[in-house]
């Protein structure tokens, strides 16, 4: 069996699948069950300043989008960080890890932006014997207002800053979590290196309305009348995490810097699609708040037979395997010509690709009065639509042309060589091609 | 079980109030609300949709299943009624096995449609537990239309007419309405006296007149409707039962089945309704099962369907065979009557089996005797006595597409007419379609 040991930053874990700083990490009975049903660490829920406790709300804390069936597509919440004092915290988190010293367990933090709070705080967390900081830089509500969470992430001159004060605190890793909500993850990603993280891990949630209640004219969830935005998350949200980590992972200031992935890992194969993306491990909140922290053995036995499957030996074989592939829309080949094809064994004549096809594309499969379904390659565009509103998987495909061969939309004989935009004629700043 | 089971002869109370009443219950029971968007969700919405084309009315199936996957099921009750007015009860008693749901993409895909039929219940059923009558009369035209017969074919016809903002009459022998919603199809489909509540939610749209206990032929003819109406549509459906022609056939407890099943179904108790221990049905239509099935929820002990041809023949879909089957109705297929057995009391009937030899049905020599003291008859249904002046195709009365007879201002449609299958929802069809054509040609579109 593959190894799935990783070793992140300096902090070792049976398995890449971390609880992300979360209601499921708050206290120590969930993370005891956590580690018990098998995951390989947890960001326990964030810790912030002595005094009094943050304060909840009362009424409901989250929202969510569903799909089919009422499967939760998204989920959004205005909890804040954890409204348990911080010594029982600091107790629980003592004998957490002395009872499962093979567990990861981060320090999720979060106070004023002031040299003095941090410093005080991270030495006196770190005495729990936990393996690392993650800085709290992300959350987008009730705490942000107050200058904290995603208030600070959002300027990279903060992230820094405080990044190097929790840097001066303390020998143990610190991870900087990243808030999405801004309009270049490379900025507050620089910052954090720039500061001296070890890592940073991203994303965090998204500013979100999940619904309004048309009855009472208010956002879900609703208090007393009223709804605020809250952070966004679960499977709907992998996409722009993807993205995120991606970009990351392959941009020339921040290459190479540790990731842990976050976003709607909902499977072992989301996890893998992280990790090929340059996440040196994942951290896991929604799926467990779904279905509960049994998740994880469909992932860790998913993610074992896969990279068996595949001859991976370990996660760390994996990470960043698919980051030389993402490249910039200008590089794509545009020589590359594909084609849609319809399985007739497999088509169950529904028309979706029909209809999508003749309303909002191309005109380019025809519908006989047998219902039978047929691409006409004159017309094929390869946009994939098709495909994608196929309720059968692989009943419709993209054929790639072979070289040689004449593609009937533009008459052009489909030529193996590599041309991009960079060097097309009607690009008005294209370069000669060589 | 009571003591009667096992006693011979024709008799009430087989078994006790308690186990006719679970015997009886809906077959399908109702989506609730979270089976019904469940449902709903499996709808692939297709272009095109082949549950539409496969529908006698047309109705627009991908349309009414997303309305109630979006919490509209008023919105998806409104889109089946306005194509089948009856939508309530072809929700019911449609063979959707070999309508829609044969067709439909996901049974293609997975052996397992859409549940259509049970979809189109909880819509309609959501709408007419309201007491909502979603359509307006037009304002009235002045003219008027007698409708012969209160089956699903008049009554579509008689409410869009109404709708179309005509003065409409129904005449109906019966002393109600609803024809074979009412009188014929087992009462398992259609429970709490759904189809007279059906009616009254129909009769709501107002401008339509119930002339009960008037049959054509005895209080109306059609030259006097054709005097007194400025159209006429026919729905009588079909009054005569066929004959298996042998000796005996007058013996007691030898009866036609869609008059067991009429019986039944005007029963207040049905531990009255007397059934035989041993009951044969000759047939193999949807009569034939609903008579074999309800004797066997009446407490016969045996019962056995006997078909002349082969299983695949059946005119009851293979959902009703199943059906019967798991009742514990057993099913002998190429075997026909050839005796009645019994002097003047009801023993048993003999079969000989058939085969079939240059492509025609005949009887062989062997033959087999079953005890029974009860018989019943669904070897299909004819027209009655018809108006001399209409030209007959085969055995039903001739009509045009749009449901014209030979004699101008005068249409037909449902069982009685040419053309479709008879199934309640063609009849349906068959109605509005004519009622649209009358419209037309009396405020001369035509």
């Amino acid at each position: 069996m593959a190894d799935l040991t990783t070793n992140f930053v300096g902090i070792k874990s049976p398995n890449p699948f971390w609880l992300a700083s979360a209601p499921p990490t708050d206290k120590e009975y969930n993370v005891r069950r956590a580690f018990e049903a098998g995951w390989g660490g947890v960001v326990w829920k964030t810790l912030g300043a002595e005094g009094p406790p943050v304060v909840n709300v009362n009424g409901p804390r989250y929202g969510a989008v569903w799909g089919a069936d009422r499967r939760l597509l998204g989920l959004n919440n205005i909890e804040l960080i954890t409204d348990r004092p911080l010594s029982v915290n600091l107790e629980e988190m003592t004998r957490v890890k002395k009872d499962y010293p093979d567990r990861a367990l981060i320090a999720s933090v979060m106070v004023p932006c002031e040299e003095d709070a941090w410093k005080e705080i991270i030495p006196r967390i770190a005495e729990t014997g936990c393996d690392g900081f993650e800085l709290n830089f992300g959350c987008p509500h009730g705490m942000a207002e107050r200058g904290m969470g995603s208030a600070v992430g959002q300027v990279p001159e903060y992230i820094e800053m405080v990044t190097r004060w929790c840097k001066e605190a303390t020998d143990l890793p610190v991870i900087v979590k990243l808030t999405p909500n801004i309009t270049n993850i490379l900025n507050p990603a620089q910052a954090a290196k720039d500061g001296g993280a070890d890592a940073v891990s991203l994303i965090n949630t998204i500013n979100s309305i999940t619904s309004v209640n048309l009855d009472s004219m208010s956002p879900e969830p609703m208090i007393d009348g009223k709804g605020t935005h809250g952070g966004y998350c679960g499977p709907a949200v992998k996409p722009i995490a993807l993205n995120m980590v991606a970009e990351i992972a392959r941009s020339s200031g921040t290459r190479g810097m540790p990731i842990s992935g976050i976003g709607g890992v909902t499977t072992w194969r989301d996890a893998a699609e992280f990790i090929a993306l340059g996440a040196g491990n994942v951290q896991v909140c929604t799926a467990a708040m779904t279905y509960g922290f049994k998740v994880v053995q469909e992932m860790i036995s998913g993610l074992s037979q896969w990279m068996d499957e595949n001859g991976h030996t370990s996660v760390e074989s994996i990470v960043g395997r698919a980051v030389p592939n993402v490249t910039d829309w200008q590089y794509l080949n545009l020589n590359h010509v594909t084609k849609a094809r319809i399985s007739q064994d497999d088509c169950i004549k529904c028309g979706r690709c029909f209809a999508a096809c003749e309303d909002t594309s191309h005109q380019a499969i025809t519908m006989s009065e047998d219902r039978v379904f047929e691409v006409q390659d004159d017309e094929c565009v390869a946009c994939n639509l098709c495909v994608n509103v196929c309720p059968v998987e692989n009943c419709i495909t993209m054929e790639t042309l072979p070289a040689g061969m004449v593609d009937e939309r533009t008459g052009k004989t489909v030529s193996d060589d590599y041309a991009n935009w960079t060097t097309h004629p009607n690009n008005p700043g294209a370069t000669a091609a060589e | 079980m009571t003591r009667h089971i096992r006693e011979s002869g024709v008799r009430a109370g087989r078994l006790d109030t308690e186990n006719v009443q679970a015997n009886f219950t809906d077959l399908h029971p109702p989506y609730d609300p979270h089976e019904a968007v469940v449902a709903a969700d499996r709808c692939y919405f297709c272009h095109d949709a082949p549950c539409m084309t496969a529908c006698p009315t047309s109705i627009d199936i991908p349309l009414f299943i997303r309305q109630i996957a979006t919490g509209t099921p008023d919105a998806a009750a409104k889109t089946i009624l306005e194509q089948n007015i009856l939508g309530g009860m072809c929700a019911r008693v449609c063979p959707t096995e070999t309508l829609c749901e044969e067709v439909c993409v996901r049974e293609t895909a997975e052996g397992k449609p859409v549940e259509i039929g049970r979809l189109q219940r909880f819509a309609t059923d959501t709408l007419m537990d309201k007491d909502v009558h979603p359509f307006e009369r037009a304002s009235e035209t002045g003219k008027k239309v007698a409708v012969v017969g209160a089956g699903p074919a008049g009554l579509s016809a008689a409410h869009r007419l109404a709708m179309l903002g005509h003065n409409v009459v129904v005449f109906e022998s019966r002393p109600k309405g609803g024809g074979l919603n009412e009188f014929g199809i087992a009462a398992y489909k259609s429970t709490n006296d759904f189809a007279q509540q059906e009616l009254d939610w129909l009769l709501s749209i107002g401008g339509i007149e119930m002339r009960y206990g008037q049959a054509l032929g005895d209080a109306i003819s059609l030259p006097s409707l054709q005097q007194d109406f400025d159209a006429v549509f026919l729905g009588m459906g079909l009054s005569a039962v066929n004959a298996l022609s042998l000796d005996g056939e007058d013996t007691a407890n030898v009866s036609d089945a869609v008059s067991f099943i009429s019986d039944l179904r005007q029963a207040d108790d049905l531990t009255a309704l007397p059934i035989g221990r041993r009951v044969v049905v000759i047939g193999g239509g949807m009569t034939a099962v609903d008579a074999g099935v309800q004797a066997k929820l009446l407490g016969a002990e045996d019962v056995t369907i006997v078909y002349r041809r082969g299983q695949s023949a059946m005119a009851a879909s293979a959902f009703e065979q199943d059906l019967a089957q798991q009742k514990g109705v057993r099913l002998i297929c190429n075997a026909a009557p050839v005796g009645i057995e019994g002097h003047g009391k009801l023993t048993g009937v003999t079969f000989a089996y058939t085969e079939v030899q240059g492509g025609k049905l005949v009887t062989t020599d062997e033959t087999f005797t079953l005890p029974a003291d009860q018989l019943f008859k669904a070897i299909g249904q004819t027209l009655g006595d018809m108006p001399e002046a209409l030209t007959l195709a085969g055995r039903k009365i001739s009509v045009d597409d749009a449901g014209q007879t030979n004699v101008p201002g005068v249409w037909a449609g449902g069982d009685c007419a040419s053309g479709g299958d008879d199934l309640t929802v063609t009849a349906v069809a068959e109605g509005r379609d004519a009622a649209m054509d009358i419209h037309a040609t009396l405020m001369g579109a035509n």
